[in-house]
């Protein structure tokens, strides 16, 4: 049985420009897994799921998909792959439904599966009943739906997914969290790559960063985080401060009389710093994080790359 | 992927191709039909009335042939060439890149879509002639295998084109300043018996002259080349080109970074 859906082995791109994209990268997502692939904008994400789908042509490297070498048998590596690209590529003048049509037909699907599985995906997209408009027709985040219809219809064991909320409003972007969660529960190994951290946090199992080309971290999500040394808070006060708290051992910043930060280490916990403030009659109404975990996380390897 | 399944793909790329000239028929189909018209009523009415017999036909019968060709030619090169690069430039030729079908039945299918332009054109063109002239058939098979021999050779250089054009200046150069040269030049308008020797000689040179005869040859049962070389020269450039187009496609120029 195959362990992995994706293993890549010095990976090497380099571009006509002299501009090395990937250099020499090992990776590996396992099946079912639903893995992050996350980096600053000119990272090497895009030029990596280029070179798994056949758009970019890598200078050096091996890339099995679903065990499947991509120099000796890149057709049936590609028949397991569904791709949702970052921007939107389709015929503008096209119904919905012939889009989606096409796309089956291109992977071989009978007339009738092509069919089925075409109403299936813009059903399950909630687009069936755009299925005779154009692409010109719809909005934002119908066009994002579309490409993910698309990228399923021909029920793809990998999906890769290249910022797939790019621009959409957050109630979409929750409901096709939902969508992404219940077709990585189905059994399909996902790989996201998104600017948005708090969607790799809540969905990813897995992550790997990548920084100039290489990959600067591959972990589980809850091991990366763990390793977080510092988190900051933002402590919502009940009475404003008559006198600076005193905070010692943290460090703090009053930002107005009715609101604290405060960052904590590792070893330092919620429980003592609320103790400390209750001793000093000072009532806290709420909490929140300063900003998302991984994100700080991920400002401070990518900016500072060579300290990892 | 199975043969079957390549069927499958190279069947969809067909219909999407017909259903997209179909689409906007007063772009791909009408025009052809308002300047062919012109044609026969400049050159096959007003001139040619003026001309004597060519090969024992009047003008406007011989060069009716040429006329339709030049339509299928025309319009089997534009199909391709338009549609490859648009599909190029509003980005979803990657839909068919990223799916496992093989790059030479992408090929197939936009020369496919590219002949059924050329063949549905040169239809039209035919009803149009009738208007103005009438057309025997002396040699049926031979129309069919050159309509459809000349326009997948059109329709493969219109695919070459557009893996080669970066913006939509790209697609008009060579139509403008190569194709449509060497079509009049072609012997649509002319046997070349009425050229000096010298330029008899260059104008053998020119491919589309074999097409033209070899048509010609089929409806009006005359020609100035004979058959065999006129098909050794399709042929010949039909499978160097799909050649080329399909090494093109393999290496990715224009198409993959």
């Amino acid at each position: 049985m195959i362990e992995n859906a994706l293993t890549i082995r010095g990976l090497h791109k380099v571009y006509k420009n002299k501009v090395v994209a990937l250099d020499k990268i090992d990776l590996n997502v396992r099946m079912g897994d639903f893995f992050a692939l996350l980096g600053p904008n000119g990272a090497g994400k895009s030029t990596l799921i280029g070179i798994l789908t056949s758009l970019i042509n890598k200078s050096a490297g091996k890339v099995h998909i679903m065990g499947c070498d991509i120099d000796t048998n890149f057709s049936k590596a590609k028949s397991q792959i569904g791709l949702v690209p970052q921007e939107y590529n389709f015929n503008s003048f096209e119904p919905l439904v012939e889009i989606i049509r096409s796309q089956a037909g291109y992977y071989g699907l009978d007339r009738k599966t092509a069919m089925d599985a075409t109403e299936d995906c813009l059903d399950k997209l909630g687009l069936w009943e755009k299925r005779k408009s154009t692409p010109r027709e719809l909005s934002g985040g119908m066009k994002r739906r579309l490409m993910i219809a698309r990228a399923l219809v021909h029920d793809p064991k990998l999906l890769i997914l290249d910022e797939p909320t790019a621009g959409v409003d957050i109630e979409i972007r929750r409901s096709m969290w939902k969508l992404l969660r219940k077709i990585n529960a189905e059994g399909k190994t996902i790989i996201l790559t998104t600017h948005y951290l708090e969607e790799a946090e809540n969905l990813c199992k897995n992550i790997a960063i990548i920084d100039h080309g290489k990959i600067i971290v591959d972990a589980s999500m809850r091991n990366l985080l763990e390793k977080l040394s510092e988190e900051s808070f933002i402590l919502y006060i009940q009475h404003p401060l008559s006198t600076q708290p005193k905070l010692e051992e943290y460090q703090f910043q009053v930002i107005d009389d009715k609101t604290l930060e405060v960052t904590l280490t590792n070893n330092k916990s919620l429980y003592e710093l609320f103790s400390i403030l209750n001793g000093q009659g000072i009532t806290i109404l709420s909490i929140r994080n300063k900003s998302n975990r991984l994100e700080e996380l991920f400002i401070k390897l990518t900016s500072k790359p060579q300290a990892v | 992927m199975s043969f079957i399944e390549q069927l499958i793909a190279l069947r969809t790329i067909l219909l999407k191709e017909i259903k997209r000239f179909l689409r906007i028929w007063v772009q791909t189909i009408l025009p052809s039909a308002i300047t062919m018209s012109l044609y026969f009523i400049i050159m096959g009415k007003f001139i040619g009335s003026q001309i004597n017999d060519v090969h024992g036909f009047s003008y406007i019968e011989f060069i009716a042939p040429g006329l339709i060709m030049m339509g299928i030619i025309t319009n089997s090169y534009a199909n391709s060439v338009s549609s490859f690069y648009s599909s190029k430039f509003q980005r979803h030729i990657e839909e068919m890149l990223v799916s496992p079908m093989p790059n030479y039945i992408i090929i197939l299918g936009f020369m496919l879509g590219g002949i059924a332009r050329g063949i549905i054109v040169g239809a039209v063109v035919t009803v149009v002639a009738l208007f103005f002239t009438q057309l025997q058939t002396h040699n049926l098979s031979l129309v069919v295998v050159t309509t459809i021999l000349t326009a997948a050779l059109f329709s493969i250089a219109g695919i070459i084109n557009g893996v080669f054009a970066n913006s939509f200046d790209d697609i008009s150069i060579i139509p403008t300043f190569v194709l449509t040269p060497l079509t009049y030049l072609g012997g649509i308008f002319f046997s070349i018996e009425m050229l000096p020797k010298f330029w008899q000689n260059v104008s053998l040179a020119n491919p589309i002259l074999y097409m033209v005869n070899s048509f010609r040859l089929g409806i009006l049962g005359i020609t100035d080349v004979s058959l065999a070389t006129a098909m050794m020269v399709i042929i010949g450039m039909l499978i160097v080109l799909f050649a080329l187009c399909l090494y093109l496609l393999n290496k990715g120029i224009g198409i993959r970074s």
